[in-house]
Parts: C-alpha cells; structure tokens; sequence
C-alpha cells in the first residue's frame, strides 16, 4: 500500500467540506476521483498535500502517518501536488519554473535526469525555456505544471482537474503524456475531475466523491459502466 | 554653463540621497513581497545602523571596512529578532494586527532607545572616519562621501541581484512573494525564507544608514523617521514588491526632493513628496512598474 487515508475529515471555518473519506492507493496505480463541482474534492488533494488541517482521520503515506504534516515537509517525502488552476510562477521563466520543483533535491545528475525526462515527455516546454511562464497557452502552462511536479522525484503525484479550460484535444494530449510517465516511472497518481469520461479513460480505479463523501469505488471499467454513474455523468 | 552645472550639481545631490532612500526602500519592498506588511519599524532599523556604526567609529576606532560587515550584521540581527518576536506569532492573525504591530515596534524602538544610556534622546555629531574631499571635474563636481555612496550602492545592488536572481534561495523568494501556498508546495520552507528577507532588507537598511550618516553627520533615536517614510512612498511609486521599482523610486524620490529644494525652496521638500504619494495612489496605485492590484 503506498497511501492509505482514513475516516479524513477537513473544514474551512466552522463549514465541514469533508466528512470521513476513505480511499487508498497501490504503488504504480492510477487512482481517479470523479465528483460534480464543490463535492470536496480539491480539498481532499490539498488535505494530503498538507495546505489544508485535516480536523480528524489519518493520511498514511509509505507506513507513515503524514497527517497535518507541513506542506514543505510533505514534498519531501515524495508527494507532489499539481495544483487546480496549476499555479505556475508567472513572473518566473519556464526554467525556473522547473527548477522551484526540484527545490528540495540536492543531487544534481538526479535533477538533469529529471530535467530531460520532463522536457523529453513535455517537448514544448524545451523551446520555451527561457520564456516567462505567464506567456504560455494555457495547456502548455498545464505541462509546466505537470513538469513541476516531476521535478521534484515524486513517487505519488496528485493532479487536480488538469482538464480544466483545456480544449479536449489538449486535454487528451496531456493525459496520454501523464499516462506514460505513470507507466515508464512508476509513479502513483490521484487524478481529480469533473471530467468524468477523461478521468475513467485514464484510471485503474476510480471514486466518486460527493458532497464531501465517497459513494462509490471500483475498478474504472465497471464504474463506468454503473447505471448510477452513467446518470449522473454521462446524462444517460 | 552656470546653470548647467548647477543642475548637474544637483543631480548628483539628488542621487546620493536616493541612493540611501533605494537601500532603505528595497527592505520595504522586499519585506512586503513575502509578507505582505509594511515593516513600520523598517526605518528605526536604518536609525540603528547609523547609531552602530558611530559607535564602532566613535568609541571602539574600528577601520571602515570593519564598520560595514559589524553593521549589517546588527542591523540584520535586530531585524531577524523583530520578525521573530513580534510579527511571527501573528502569521494566522488578522492583517490589521501585524499593521499595528509593527507601528508599535517601530516606537517600542525609538523610545526604549531613546532612553539615557541607551542611544538617548539628543543628536549626536557622527564622526567621519575620513576627510571629506572635493573633486573638481570642470562641470560639476563631486566628493568623496559621495563617490562612496554611489560605489557601495552599486556593489550592494549587484550582490542583491545576484542573490535574488541567480540564486537558489532568491528563486525561492521570489517565489514566495508571487503565491506562499505553491511556494510552500514547492518544498519551501516559507517561515525560513521571510527570515532570510528580513535578514537582507534589514542588513541593507544598515549599509543605508552608515552612508546617510557620512552624509549627513548628525544622528539621533528619530532620524529614522522620515527617511522611512520618504523610502517607503518611494517603494510605492515603483510598485511595492518589486525590486527595481524600489531602486528606482528612491532615486526618483531623492532627485525630486533635491531639486524641490534647489529651486523651489526647501519648505515644501517633505509636502512633494506626499504630494507625489498621494498622486501615485490616485492615479497609479501599483506604482510605476506594478501590473497586478495586490490588496493590503
Ligand atoms: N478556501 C475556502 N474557504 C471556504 N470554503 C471553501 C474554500 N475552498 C472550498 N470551499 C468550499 O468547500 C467545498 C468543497 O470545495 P472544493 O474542495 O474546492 O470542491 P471541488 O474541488 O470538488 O470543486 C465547496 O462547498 C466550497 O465552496
Ligand atoms: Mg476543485
């Protein structure tokens, strides 16, 4: 098991947005969790990530509890949040950009590694280097984003809604890059998504998370094919 | 001719004293990026340089080259314990209270300093470690406290630049000032980098202050005061966060004030540059080089 959360509950203020989540996640899985708009499920990645206080459950990560840990602490156990909205550094160039991710890597022939990964994987990004990040289309500035989590060698990455505002050509193109990374590197993924088709497409197991409560699990392909599901998604 | 070099003459004013205000402003500046405060007690620090370095010269006869490193290393230490004490513990508090903290730092400072046996309540003349010379260059001309103003200004403005830009740390603040959250994402340690800015802002406010002393050898627990405010209003017409626009506004704002007094009358040097304040809110709130509206 390489993340195990358990009964997570999180507020903001007095308002609980969480309300005893359970999932949990194999190493080298692709886990995704569907849900309509304000179900809670940016909160969930952002209480794993350490930005947001979880107010009771546990989050294990690697046989460790990383519950309410900091978020700069948690990077460095190997969590790497791409955030909603992906936030990268406008001002900032796309190198340094990408440099900011491997903030906490000394190593430097693990950093180059990286870097080429990253820029073999995303090859916009190579010609864009020097550019300021704020100049990018919005799926490359989705790459960088992407790339930005890699950096820093994560063993779980956590993406949320990387669809969003993307065309579903650029969408596409983004998810198949990220698959190859889970494939060829081994590296977990909780996928977040409105997107629901995307998201099952993309993932071996998938949640579905509403109004702050998971209602129901599964292998991705039997999900998807679940008359409930197909109701609330797919409008059929 | 006449004029001409009259004007250049004050020009060269102008610059030594904005050079002093940009030092004083990039604290503001930078402080503000991390933190989103207005370090109110910025320029009782720049008082304290001042008062460290006429101690070292004064009564411990410590060459120049010792003044400079001693001073930067109080004024950054006292800087480092400010944030610690009194703007620390309020990182989940109300905005406003982190604003009225730091006005009462800045008069815990001056008061508690201004005690007999601490700095006291008088002026004090500041001894130069030098003679002061003057440098004939047919045009106009310039002396030697100016000529190291202008030379430690640059140098500390390029090592700020290469901190800031080409470092790892510097990525880190810059960073931190644009979105604290993904900074914190990032792996970096956000208490430990607004640390480190105070440490930088408050140890350039330090090399201020021994080079307004030279300047001006009259050095008392208040002389922070408006020097402060002028670099401050000078931090906000190049846009508070940004690094250039603090160097640029603090010449901007020296020059003017310079020029005010030379031609106008020295009456109305401190209302300009309110004056100019005031327009920079009205007409340009973000300042010179400022893009986005950064809320209080
Ligand atoms: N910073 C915040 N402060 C207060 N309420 C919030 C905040 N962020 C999200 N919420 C509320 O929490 C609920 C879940 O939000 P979120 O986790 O963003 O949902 P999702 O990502 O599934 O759209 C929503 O009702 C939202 O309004
Ligand atoms: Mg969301």
């Amino acid at each position: 098991m390489l993340i195990k959360v358990c009964g997570l509950r999180a507020a903001y203020g007095a308002v609980e947005v969480l309300h005893g989540i359970d999932i949990e996640a194999d190493r080298g899985e692709v886990l995704s969790i569907i849900g309509a708009n304000g179900a809670g499920k940016t909160t969930l990645l952002k209480t794993i990530a350490g930005v947001v206080r979880a107010t009771s459950g546990e989050i294990i990560y690697e046989e460790k509890k990383i519950t309410n840990e900091r978020s700069d602490r948690i990077v460095r156990t190997g969590i790497a949040l791409v955030p909603e909205g992906r936030r990268v550094f406008p001002d900032l160039t796309v190198r340094d950009n990408l440099r900011l991710g491997a903030y906490t890597l000394r190593n430097r022939r693990l950093k180059k590694d990286l870097l080429d990964l990253v820029l073999e994987t995303f090859p916009k990004l190579r010609e864009r280097l020097w550019q300021h990040a704020g100049t990018l289309s919005g799926g490359e500035q989705q790459m960088l984003a992407v790339g930005r989590a890699i950096m820093a060698n994560p063993r779980l990455l956590l993406l949320d809604e990387p669809s969003m505002g993307l065309s579903p050509l650029m969408t596409q193109e983004i998810f198949s890059l990220v698959r190859k990374i889970n494939s060829e590197k081994a590296i977990s993924m909780i996928l977040v998504e409105q997107n629901a088709h995307m998201a099952l497409e993309f993932s071996h197991r998938t949640y579905v998370l509403e109004n702050g409560a998971i209602v129901m699990s599964g292998e991705s392909s039997k999900v998807k094919s679940d008359p409930a599901v197909l109701a609330a998604y797919f409008g059929g | 001719m006449e004029l001409l070099s009259y004007i250049l003459e004050q020009a060269i004013n102008g610059l030594q004293i904005g050079a002093v205000y940009a030092l004083i402003a990039l604290g503001y500046t930078m402080v503000y990026g991390v933190l989103r405060l207005i370090n109110f007690a910025h320029g009782d620090i720049f008082m304290f340089g001042s008062f460290t370095a006429y101690f070292l010269i004064s009564k411990w006869h410590l060459p120049i080259y010792l003044v400079f490193p001693i001073t930067v290393f109080a004024t950054a230490l006292l800087g480092y314990a400010v944030e610690k004490i009194a703007y620390k513990p309020l990182r989940s508090a109300p905005r406003i209270s982190l604003l009225i903290t730091a006005v009462g730092v800045s008069l815990f400072l001056e008061y508690f300093l201004s005690l007999k046996g601490l700095f006291g309540p008088d002026y004090i003349a500041f001894p130069r470690p030098f003679d002061v010379r003057v440098f004939d260059l047919k045009l106009f001309s310039v002396t030697n406290i100016q000529l190291i103003i202008f030379s430690v200004t640059a140098v500390s403005l390029l090592l700020l630049y290469l901190l800031v830009y080409k470092t790892r740390q510097g990525r880190a603040m810059r960073a931190v000032s644009h979105d604290p959250e993904v900074a914190a994402l990032m792996g970096i340690n956000i208490d430990g980098i607004i640390s480190f800015t105070f440490i930088v802002g408050t140890g350039l406010a330090g090399i201020g202050g021994i080079l307004y002393a030279f300047a001006y050898p009259q050095i008392n627990v208040f002389m922070g005061i408006m020097p402060g405010i002028k670099s401050f209003i000078a931090a906000v017409l190049g846009g508070i966060g940004l690094i250039h626009g603090a160097v640029v506004g603090g010449i901007i704002i020296g020059v003017l004030e310079v020029f005010v007094s030379a031609f106008l009358s020295s009456t109305f040097r401190d209302g300009v540059i309110f004056i100019v304040l005031l327009l920079v809110l009205l007409l340009r709130p973000n300042g010179l080089f400022g893009r986005r509206i950064e809320k209080l």
